[in-house]
């Protein structure tokens, strides 16, 4: 498909673009049709990818010319159930890749971590199309970097900030609770809809739905013999950021009935003794796949992500039961800020039992700490990550990267080395 | 069967072979790695096969960062597993192995033998080996006449971490006139520091083990055991630490 007509229209700057489009295929073939053994039921997932900034975003057009909005979020404490319910489409727009980096950088320190320097590059420089297809941005203040960072976006993009708490007291929930009604009204008036009990319960289970079958494909990585590489999970889990949540869905499922198969057989994607390793961390955003390359080119298997673009997404669900809009706000608050445990909160214990526990549950080998450059939060966690797992006695090897290719060699001795240590 | 290590750093390639019962290092060799890996590993290959060797006789592991770049070797390790296993057998069985190479430096935990755990410098060169081959360049030495004058100095406080401004340093400081020796003593000081840090985020153990090519530079060694407050052991063959350990871990 010829997207070039649509990219046009949308105001972007298509020749910088094409520079994007061929590098993607290559960059992409390299991680993921390398692989052997792939469940066939990813072909829908490497289509999605295949024409992430065309499938897509045609659609949101389509949307749009029926007057429909669509809102776009960076932070997943913030419940894309609310605009759904408003009748807008919800996308997440944190970009995962250095080509976006260069352009963020010329209104943002150097030194400004990567995730945020690229989602400014991404809209500045005019070359992702869900950065000029969203009729909203949500910003949240969870770091220093993003609170000012939105202040340059807000120049040029129509922002909403939502201030989240720092901590996790009785009042904070209660602030955040204001914070989510706010947000709620202001998705009313960009939308003209009401959001009514039912479609906010309707966009509550339909949410609940996508969940519930990441969940389920993530428990296929339990099994000794792992049928779904960690890379194609990652995937699948990056692109539930953006696509049609009814579809993806049944996608998953799909892929999940053909898991069940290779179960069944005890088809495994690894061979015999690799190791597992649990990922925790900054998010992992499309298309960012560096690390889960690496270490499963290097003897391991990536078994889970204690992150945001992981189990902090998909693992737990929103209760159903409310009946009235502020019962089904209060339970969106429950698990939108009591089921994330962000390094933006203070103390943020449960992050590490969470990392303990899931190591047990995906039988993980050892932890790979991995954060993006300037991530100061996350960077002085892992002061505690490192030493609580240690007294446990799990293995645990810290990482701290970028977007970039630079590194590549370095961090392969690393991870090889880490595997090496694990198998000796 | 003869086990051999081959250990390609970013400046010096390392080969050893070891005895049968792999009890006993029974050649050495040491060349620096050149601008072409692929070179100097067909010249170690042809060392190797040197004395009638045959390649069927030889088990050959490869390793550093030029590991990729032997494509005769039968497997490959990366140099921490190598580095930790090449100490053990020189004596530093339950000991923090200490590692500075020409491009990066690490810090290796060894317990009966085993690496438990490991650091490596970040990107940036500081308290690697590259950090006192700049210096020395600038002041237009080799390293062993850089070490040579370093003994005979009162190391001045050099304050830049990062080597590039360490380099801009010590220019200004030889404009002011600072003796040279006072200089080149605060270099090596300055990496003793930094290698300090690095260690000082990992062990206590102070079981100290230093690896690579600084083994025979006693005023590093010297340096790094007042920094770390603990002695730290070396000898002659720590140079071939990874060779030796991937010649070990042969299989
Ligand atoms: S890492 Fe924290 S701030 Fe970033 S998306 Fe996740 S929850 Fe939000
Ligand atoms: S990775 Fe860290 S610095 Fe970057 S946006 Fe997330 S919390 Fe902020």
């Amino acid at each position: 498909m010829d997207y070039r007509a649509m990219w046009e229209t949308l105001g972007m700057d298509v020749k910088t673009h094409d520079l994007l489009c061929e590098a993607l295929p290559g960059m992409f073939g390299g991680v993921f049709l390398s692989q052997e053994n792939r469940p066939e039921g990813m072909d829908y997932f490497y289509s999605v990818v295949a024409e992430i900034h065309g499938l897509r975003p045609a659609e949101l057009v389509e949307h749009k010319k029926n007057g429909g909005k669509v809102v776009g979020t960076f932070c997943i404490h913030v419940p894309d159930e609310i605009p759904i319910a408003a009748g807008a489409i919800a996308t997440g727009l944190c970009s995962g890749s250095q080509f976006w980096v260069p352009g963020g950088e010329k209104k943002l320190p150097v030194a400004t971590c990567p995730l945020i320097k690229a989602s400014l590059g991404a809209r500045f420089d005019r070359t992702c199309p869900f950065f000029r297809l969203a009729d909203m941005f949500v910003g949240e203040n969870t770091c220093d970097g993003k609170k000012k960072a939105w202040e340059i976006l807000a120049e040029d993009a129509p922002m909403h900030i939502m201030d989240i708490p720092q901590m996790k007291r009785p009042e904070d929930y209660a602030h955040w609770e204001s914070e989510v009604k706010g947000y709620l009204k202001r998705c009313e008036e960009l939308t003209g809809n009401k959001v009514t009990p039912a479609k906010l319960r309707d966009a509550i289970i339909l949410l609940n739905k996508k969940r519930k079958a990441l969940q389920r494909l993530a428990s296929f990585r339990k099994l000794d013999n792992i049928p779904i590489s960690g890379k194609d999970m990652l995937l699948v889990t990056q692109i539930a950021f953006y696509d049609d949540p009814a579809r993806i869905t049944e996608q998953i499922h799909k892929l999940c009935d053909e898991l069940d198969e290779r179960a069944k057989n005890n088809v495994s994607v690894f061979a015999k003794g690799t190791k597992r390793i649990l990922l925790t961390g900054t998010p992992l955003s499309i298309p960012n796949w560096k690390m889960h390359h690496i270490i499963e080119t290097s003897g391991g298997a990536v078994v889970c992500e204690e992150m945001c673009t992981g189990i902090r997404y998909y693992e737990k669900c929103v209760d159903e039961s409310g009946a009235t809009v502020d019962e089904m706000i209060h339970n969106l608050v429950e698990r939108y800020m009591g089921g994330i445990h962000c390094a933006c909160f203070t103390p943020n214990n449960e992050r590490i039992d969470d990392i303990k526990r899931l190591v047990k549950e995906y039988n993980a080998d050892g932890v790979i700490d991995v954060n993006l450059k300037f991530c100061n939060i996350y960077d002085i966690e892992g002061y505690f990550v490192e030493r609580e797992l240690k007294k446990e006695g799990i293995p645990v090897l810290g990482i701290e990267t970028d977007y970039t290719d630079q590194d590549t060699e370095q961090l392969r001795t690393r991870v090889g080395a880490f595997i090496e240590m694990l198998g000796n | 069967m003869l086990y051999a290590g081959v250990d390609i750093g970013s400046t010096a390639a390392k080969a050893v072979i070891l005895s049968e019962d792999k009890s006993k290092i029974i050649a050495r060799r040491l060349m620096p790695s050149g601008w072409n890996s692929r070179l100097t590993a067909d010249e170690i290959l042809a060392w190797l096969l040197s004395e009638e060797r045959s390649r069927d006789e030889l088990r050959i592991t490869a390793t550093g960062y030029g590991r990729v770049s032997v494509p005769y070797a039968d497997s490959t390790l990366t140099e921490i597993t190598c580095h930790g296993k090449g100490a053990a057998f020189l004596g530093g069985n339950d000991s923090t192995v200490i590692d500075i190479g020409g491009q990066d430096t690490k810090v290796i935990i060894l317990s009966a033998g085993r690496v438990i755990d490991f650091v490596m410098n970040d990107k940036c060169s500081a308290g690697t080996g590259k950090f006192l081959e700049v210096m020395a360049n600038r002041m237009g030495l080799t390293l062993p006449e850089f070490f040579a004058l370093a003994e005979n100095g009162k190391a001045v406080k050099i304050s830049s971490m990062c080597t590039v401004f360490a380099e801009s340093e010590i220019v200004s400081l030889m404009g002011l006139g600072t003796p040279r020796e006072n200089i080149a003593a605060g270099a090596v000081d300055s990496v003793a520091a930094k290698v300090c840090t690095l260690v000082s985020r990992k062990s206590q153990s102070g079981n100290y083990f230093l690896t690579g090519g600084f083994c025979e530079a006693p005023l590093l060694v010297e340096k790094l055991s007042q920094a770390l407050n603990s002695e730290v052991n070396t000898c002659p063959d720590a140079r071939f630490a990874g060779a030796i350990g991937a010649a070990l871990l042969g299989k």
